[in-house]
């Protein structure tokens, strides 16, 4: 081939500069690549040194340690695993518990922190004091404080397991927790979810159709009736052709304890309780931040078109609110995220406690471990903001269209 | 917790270059003055401080009699309290000089940690404690039993190989310190609280009522208990290693605290040697020659320790057994001072 190579177009070029350099031009990106260069290099010297020195002191170092025998047992654990799993698979347990009580901990934040809320800007005079008492006293005490009361408290309020307060004689309260019965699946298992499923995805396609013909058409269809036999109609009649699709498992005392049946510890309940209610305290005040920044005229026009309070902050002021309110909201997310790491002060086995700390000196190989903790911690918190700043924008995106 | 985990880590992974390059820690340890003791949180007996924030226990005074052995002064020692989990990282980054909180030799600890056992100043093992009102005789009948233990030591692993080897269910619930454990076993969320079995004894002193508890008679595991240094500097662990051995060197010979000065001036050959008037032992080490004087008149004989801190003369009362001079019928042994 004989033709030249294209130099890049001039415009490409600006580009190129304006993105990179900004207002210094190529100056800058010098600046910019002399900066990446230092920072890699700092980086570099700080891994190569700290490899050079654990093996001049003889201190294991690498990850071949998670394929080792963790050896000890851990007392909450959503996957399958014993003593004689490696620490691979403790770092996956420790994960997974700290996910769940960061889940749960979040929706209870969330549906706690709104009611506060509601409550604080309620023109009832006790409702909105009660929300300003909740808020001023669970935010101005410390966290570790209130697990630890939330722990020590609910413990010593319960039994020991053979005084343990029965419910219905088939879930037990004590002090090694909640015990409800299991379900164990059955022939009639695989249809009932199956028609669970096929009822879930109708009842979502009529409520878009139902949507549709409001907002295109002003037809108002009533689908709750439909929606209802979708979802339990068709799951009974299953039942009545293939029988029932699982059976309960029910717990029984043996020994010191239960046997059989699933068990909530202690532990779980009592940092969900703490995590949520000391972060519904601040979303409560960032919902509250929301809710003024609509402008009043916007609640006094729903209640002019003869709306109630509810139907005017659900279909009007919240909506609006909602710009206002998710990225600090997203923040307190993240930190109760983080915040579950206090879990180790009351025995709950979270990757902080499990993996950051069992394994750690069981291996000793603490700039592994440690690594390795944070970068999960980081992802899960950038996970978290993604899926925030989705639905910010899907929310900014609505209210301009 | 996690911060301090985090700072060591941080310590650990940019100063190695300063410990590795130059390790010589006793003019470290005399150009500043102090030797940095790394002890346990508090749990007595062994290591804790009392209402004025004075430090007591065996391990505490391993600490004093190397502090003694140097500056011929027992109270030029900084304690570095530090939970199970942070101990080996605070040896490794330097932050400590030595570590000396009741913590088990095993192998993976001499060989992976960049660290070394200098002896046993302890020979422990893990044992249970329940409450007397569940009317348990034996640790096998725990079948199905909660177990509160403190996370990061030897018990985790010798409890989940127990129950696993006489086929019995239990479920494990793991604190970050001791005393968190002992709260949740005193609160009632586990039936059974295990540990080295001094360590049962010294806490079952922190409980409300400690006659309502009892330890079980089971020893389920070895636990010697020792000092540990940074692995590179001979000279150090050499020190370390000899302090404890000079103290049961002294009670071999019937050298005491109160007696020491006139043993001295006595003309038995073996006297003179350990006590200093010949030879140059304790110049090669690095300290003095009067370094076994010093080290006795600090904390007194391995005896002396033993039973001001944990036995006879103390709250546990607990006995010699295995900690005992290999010619009563124990396992202390010191190689002889030539």
């Amino acid at each position: 081939m004989s033709t030249e190579a294209r130099k890049p177009s001039p415009q490409i070029a600006l580009k190129v500069r304006r993105v990179l350099g900004g207002k210094a031009g190529w100056n800058g990106i010098a600046v910019q690549f002399a900066f990446a260069a230092i920072l890699g290099w700092i980086g570099y010297e700080i891994v190569s040194n700290a490899r050079a020195n654990l093996e001049n002191q003889h201190i294991a170092a690498g990850f071949g340690f998670l394929r080792n025998n963790a050896g000890f047992d851990v007392n909450q654990t959503l996957i399958s695993y014993t003593g004689s799993d490696t620490f691979l698979r403790v770092f996956v347990v420790g994960l997974l518990n700290t996910l769940v009580v960061s889940v749960v901990g979040i929706v209870f934040a969330t549906v706690i922190g709104f009611i506060v809320a509601l409550c604080r800007l309620s023109p009832n005079w006790l409702l909105s004091r009660v929300g300003e008492i909740y808020v001023e006293i669970i935010r101005n005490l410390p966290l570790l404080f209130q697990i630890l009361f939330w722990y020590l408290a609910v413990l010593a309020a319960l039994p020991n397991p053979r005084q343990s307060i029965s419910l219905l004689g088939i879930a037990f309260l004590s002090n090694r927790g909640l015990v409800v019965p299991s379900p164990i699946g059955q022939s009639g298992l695989e249809p009932f979810l199956a028609m669970l499923a096929l009822g879930f995805v109708a009842a979502l396609a009529l409520r878009i159709h139902a949507r549709r013909a409001l907002f295109q058409e002003g037809r108002m269809i009533r689908i709750w009736p439909y929606v209802l036999g979708l979802l339990f109609g068709l799951p009974l009649a299953t039942i009545l052709v293939f029988g029932l699709p699982f059976t309960f498992e029910l717990p029984q005392l043996k020994g010191f304890n239960f046997a059989g049946g699933s068990r909530i510890i202690p532990e779980f309940v009592a940092l969900t309780l703490a995590l949520s209610t000391y972060t519904a305290a601040f979303i409560a005040e960032i919902v509250r931040a929301g809710i003024l920044s609509v402008h009043k005229g916007q609640m006094e026009a729903g209640s002019s078109l003869g709306l109630s309070r509810g139907t005017t902050l659900r279909l009007i002021v919240v909506p609006q609110a909602m710009r206002v309110i998710v990225p600090p909201l997203t923040n307190q997310y993240l930190n109760l995220t983080k915040n579950s790491s206090l879990a180790v002060a009351i025995g709950y086995p979270d990757l902080v406690s499990v993996f950051a700390g069992t394994s750690l000196s069981q291996t000793g190989q603490a700039i592994e471990i440690i690594a390795m903790t944070m970068g999960v911690y980081l992802l899960i918190s950038l996970v978290t903001s993604a899926i925030m700043s989705v639905y910010g924008w899907r929310v900014s995106r609505s209210l301009d269209a | 917790m996690k911060r301090v985990t985090l700072a060591l880590t941080l310590a650990l992974a940019a100063g190695l270059s300063a410990q590795a390059a130059d390790a010589q820690t006793l003019k470290t340890v005399k150009d500043r003055g102090m030797l940095s003791c790394g002890v346990s949180q508090g749990l007595p007996g062994f290591s804790s401080p009392d209402d004025k924030g004075n430090w007591t226990g065996l391990d505490v005074d391993v600490c004093r009699a190397i502090a003694g052995a140097i500056f011929n002064d027992p109270t030029k020692v900084k304690y570095v309290p530090l939970s199970a989990k942070d101990r080996f990282t605070a040896l490794q980054s330097g932050e400590i000089d030595v570590l000396s909180r009741n913590t088990t030799w095993t192998i993976s600890r001499d060989t992976s940690l960049g660290a070394n056992f200098t002896g046993v100043t302890y020979y422990d093992g893990q044992g249970f404690m329940v409450k007397k009102s569940l009317k348990v005789n034996s640790a096998l009948e725990l079948n199905s039993a909660s177990v509160c233990v403190q996370t990061g030591t030897t018990t985790e692993q010798n409890l989940a190989d127990y129950f696993k080897a006489n086929n019995m269910k239990y479920e494990v619930i793991a604190f970050g310190t001791n005393d968190e454990t002992v709260k949740a076993y005193e609160a009632g969320r586990c039936d059974v609280f295990t540990t080295d079995q001094s360590g049962l004894y010294a806490n079952r002193l922190k409980l409300a009522n400690p006659n309502d508890h009892m330890v079980l008679p089971e020893i389920i595991s070895k636990e010697p208990l020792g000092p540990m240094v940074r692995h590179g500097d001979d000279q150090w662990f050499d020190i370390v290693k000899w302090t404890l051995f000079a103290m049961i060197t002294a009670e071999e010979l019937g050298v005491t605290s109160k007696n020491v000065d006139e043993k001295a001036k006595l003309e038995s050959p073996e006297l003179k040697r350990v006590l200093g008037s010949d030879g140059n032992f304790g110049e090669q080490l690095g300290l003095t020659k009067d370094w076994v004087v010093r080290i006795v008149k600090a904390v007194g004989n391995y005896g002396e320790v033993f039973d001001r801190n944990v036995g006879a003369g103390s709250p546990l009362a607990i006995n010699r057994g295995l900690n005992n001079l290999w010619n009563k019928g124990g396992l202390q042994y010191a190689p002889p001072i030539r």
